[in-house]
């Protein structure tokens, strides 16, 4: 079977209501964009010398980038763990890495000082290689140009059935070369996410002395690369029920179930690195001080503990409403470890404060609606979903009650 | 779950190889965070400052920069904190207890180990021959992890431009080089703060609390703190009090170095999960596209 073969265009008419919501939203954050140039990072958002670093990059790059690791997540569970039958969840998982990514990078473009002179970062005679942003920075750089590479069998495909001769001729010879080296680019995507985010953990280690002990541990690192394959995971679950719900098409229920199995596994592996870190260096009395990080950590424990009863049992997992809950919690609970780590727990001095600004907050918004009308926008226009799971020939009667009608 | 025994064995040791990344690897890794004998330094002496602080005044002109009038509407010079206008800076503790009061000089401490120089990308933090953490707009991004990484709060960023810069102490090295003194250093009527080498000053530091133990608290501050500061302190109430944090002894890059770098040494590692990710991810595409080749090929 040649991978991705059933994957169709969805069609329809792109210029929706909803969509032209979406593009509204992300032509505002465009404009306040170009007033952060104008004004500078003071006049325009919450930041300070305390917290030099705030939603953009806790949400935008370190949060968003986890909820776009779906395509790593399952791309290492189809190449590397050999399940092919969930490959009708890579390529809808890879849109959402190749747009997470590239918002994420363009977070970074907006937050930064001085991006002008951001292009000397790939020129190896300057770099700092002790600097453990240097490597997160070029390692989504590339990773997020292997993604859309990665892609561009859908691209291809698309192209093929171009009325432009030349573009379908090209294509055509492309696409069998394309597709048989794609190996290689499979491989680099699944070592970048691996390097970039454990060490987007490793980034906080260096303010480790102003990190509270709850969230300060040098295996850091590991935690942030398990949490971006469960979070991962979780996000494909949800796009997935979602476009189905809206594009009136059959739920995959059934390998969804099956990867929220293997989502509780990853999930228990991260738990108990968590938990067994808290005990070793002895700060499990901090989680019951109710103190503001005591609070946040606990809220992190009552997201994850419903997700993971709610997936732990087979029975309740084959039901899309189960998964779907489960899903979002799991999304939340990552989110906000993430976040925990990058604002909460940093402490910078008690005179510092930081929440972010009716600017940062729209921006964020309008990048996250821009990515979502771009999302729509390529699944109706190239062939990344496929109609239902054409592996899983049981009868599917969990999924009876979730066709929507017009199917 | 359906996972067979040798895919879970190809699992754990893609698994095995990734969170090496995570394994913490001995000591001997980290760079040699001795100072060298040419670094220099100040030595502040807090029970000599009298709190003019002609220092700030004196630094914004030697660094060309417009005081800070923010908490004066315009009329006096009153940081109330190192930023983008003051470098430098007096601070005071009132003893609650009784009319006692300190001084204490911020700036940059120009460490042993800089975690700043550690965070920077492409080196516009750097650490010269003489020790000083110097840095250089050119290379600076304005991604603001020094400010991340700094536990002394130092690095600032200059929030009000639209073309902004890290500003920070650089110990007056553009002066130093043309053998004067840093300006802080030159305009305190006290002598409270003085420049040197680091080991002279370490030197008289310790004579000091010898000839007078009755003055001080029995301590340099900066002689082991975070690996060890280029500017040492002295002074007669707790440094705590003062303001300045007690981090330990260790740099404050070490866990990051020993965590991170050794993994990526000579990138061999990563080179070799590439390898391994490859070869499987190689194997199981051939598999599934020989199955049903004979209808399949065009």
């Amino acid at each position: 079977m040649k991978p991705y073969e059933e994957a169709q265009p969805i069609g329809g008419k792109i210029l929706t209501p909803p969509f032209l919501v979406l593009a509204a939203l992300a032509g505002l954050a465009g404009l306040l964009i170009v007033w952060r140039f104008a004004a500078g990072l003071g006049a325009t958002t919450a930041l300070n010398d305390g917290y030099p670093w705030g939603l953009w990059i806790a949400f935008d790059v370190v949060t968003g980038t986890s909820l776009a690791c779906g395509g790593y997540a399952v791309a290492l569970l189809v190449y590397i763990l050999n399940r092919g039958k969930y490959q009708p969840l890579v390529r809808p998982a890879l849109v959402t890495s190749a747009l997470g990514y590239s918002i994420a990078g363009f977070s970074v473009l907006i937050d930064i000082g001085r991006p002008w002179l951001a292009w000397k970062l790939p020129f190896f005679w300057m770099w700092n290689t002790r600097s453990v942003l240097l490597e997160v920075a070029l390692c989504i750089m590339a990773y997020t140009i292997v993604v859309w590479i990665e892609l561009a069998p859908a691209f291809l495909q698309r192209a093929q059935t171009s009325s432009i001769p030349r573009l379908q001729h090209f294509s055509s010879r492309a696409l069998p070369k394309v597709t048989k080296s794609l190996t290689w680019i499979i491989a680099l995507a699944l070592l970048l996410p691996t390097m970039h985010q454990s060490s987007l953990g490793s980034l906080m280690l260096l303010s480790g002395p102003r990190l509270h002990p709850l969230w300060n541990t040098p295996v850091l690192p590991l935690l942030f690369l398990i949490s971006c394959i469960f979070v991962g995971f979780a996000a494909v679950v949800i796009e997935s029920a979602i476009s189905s719900r809206i594009l009136s098409r059959k739920p995959e229920t059934e390998m969804l179930a099956r990867l929220g199995g293997v989502t509780v596994q990853v999930l228990a592996l991260f738990l108990l690195i968590r938990l067994t870190d808290l005990i070793v260096r002895g700060q499990l009395a901090a989680l019951f001080r109710f103190d503001l990080y005591s609070i946040m950590s606990l809220i992190e424990w009552a997201l994850v503990i419903p997700a993971v009863f709610l997936l732990r049992s087979e029975t309740r997992r084959r039901n899309l409403g189960n998964l779907f809950l489960a899903a979002m919690l799991l999304l939340l609970y990552g989110g906000i470890y993430r976040f925990d780590v990058y604002l909460v727990a940093f402490r910078p001095g008690a005179q510092w404060s930081y929440f972010p600004s009716v600017t940062e907050i729209l921006v964020t918004v309008g990048l996250v609606a821009g990515e979502i009308a771009a999302y729509i926008a390529l699944i109706k226009t190239f062939p990344i979903l496929t109609g239902a799971a054409p592996t899983i020939a049981k009868p599917r009667p969990l999924a009876q009650g979730h066709y929507v009608s017009g199917d | 779950m359906d996972i067979s025994r040798r895919s879970l064995i190809r699992a754990a040791a893609v698994a095995a190889v990734g969170s090496a990344a995570t394994v913490i690897v001995p000591e001997e890794a980290l760079a040699d965070t001795a100072p060298p004998d040419e670094s220099v330094g100040m030595l502040y002496d807090s029970t000599k400052c009298v709190g003019c602080k002609a220092c700030m005044g004196a630094c914004n002109e030697a660094n060309n920069i417009t005081p800070d009038t923010a908490t004066s509407d315009g009329r006096a010079a009153m940081p109330i904190d190192l930023n983008e206008h003051a470098l430098n800076i007096i601070k005071v503790y009132n003893d609650p207890a009784s009319a006692n009061h300190a001084y204490i000089k911020r700036q940059c401490m120009h460490c042993v180990d800089p975690a700043c120089v550690s965070a920077c990308m492409i080196g516009a933090m750097k650490k010269q021959a003489n020790g000083v953490v110097t840095y250089d707009a050119s290379r600076c991004v304005g991604c603001r992890y020094c400010e991340m990484g700094c536990p002394f709060n130092v690095p600032k960023f200059e929030w009000s431009k639209a073309v902004p810069k890290i500003v920070k102490c650089q110990l007056c090295i553009h002066r130093t080089s043309k053998g004067q003194l840093p300006a802080c250093v030159e305009v305190c009527p006290p002598k409270a703060v003085i420049y040197g080498k680091r080991s002279d000053l370490l030197a008289e530091a310790h004579r000091r609390l010898q000839e007078h133990p009755e003055r001080y608290i029995p301590k340099v501050y900066g002689e082991h703190e975070a690996g060890g500061t280029q500017v040492l302190y002295l002074a007669g109430v707790e440094f705590e009090k003062l303001g300045m944090p007690d981090y330990g002894d260790r740099p404050v890059p070490e866990t990051v170095h020993n965590v991170q770098h050794t993994v990526y040494q000579g990138f061999a590692l990563p080179m070799a999960l590439y390898g391994v990710l490859a070869g499987i991810t190689w194997r199981n595409r051939r598999q599934k596209q020989e199955t049903p080749a004979e209808e399949k090929q065009p």
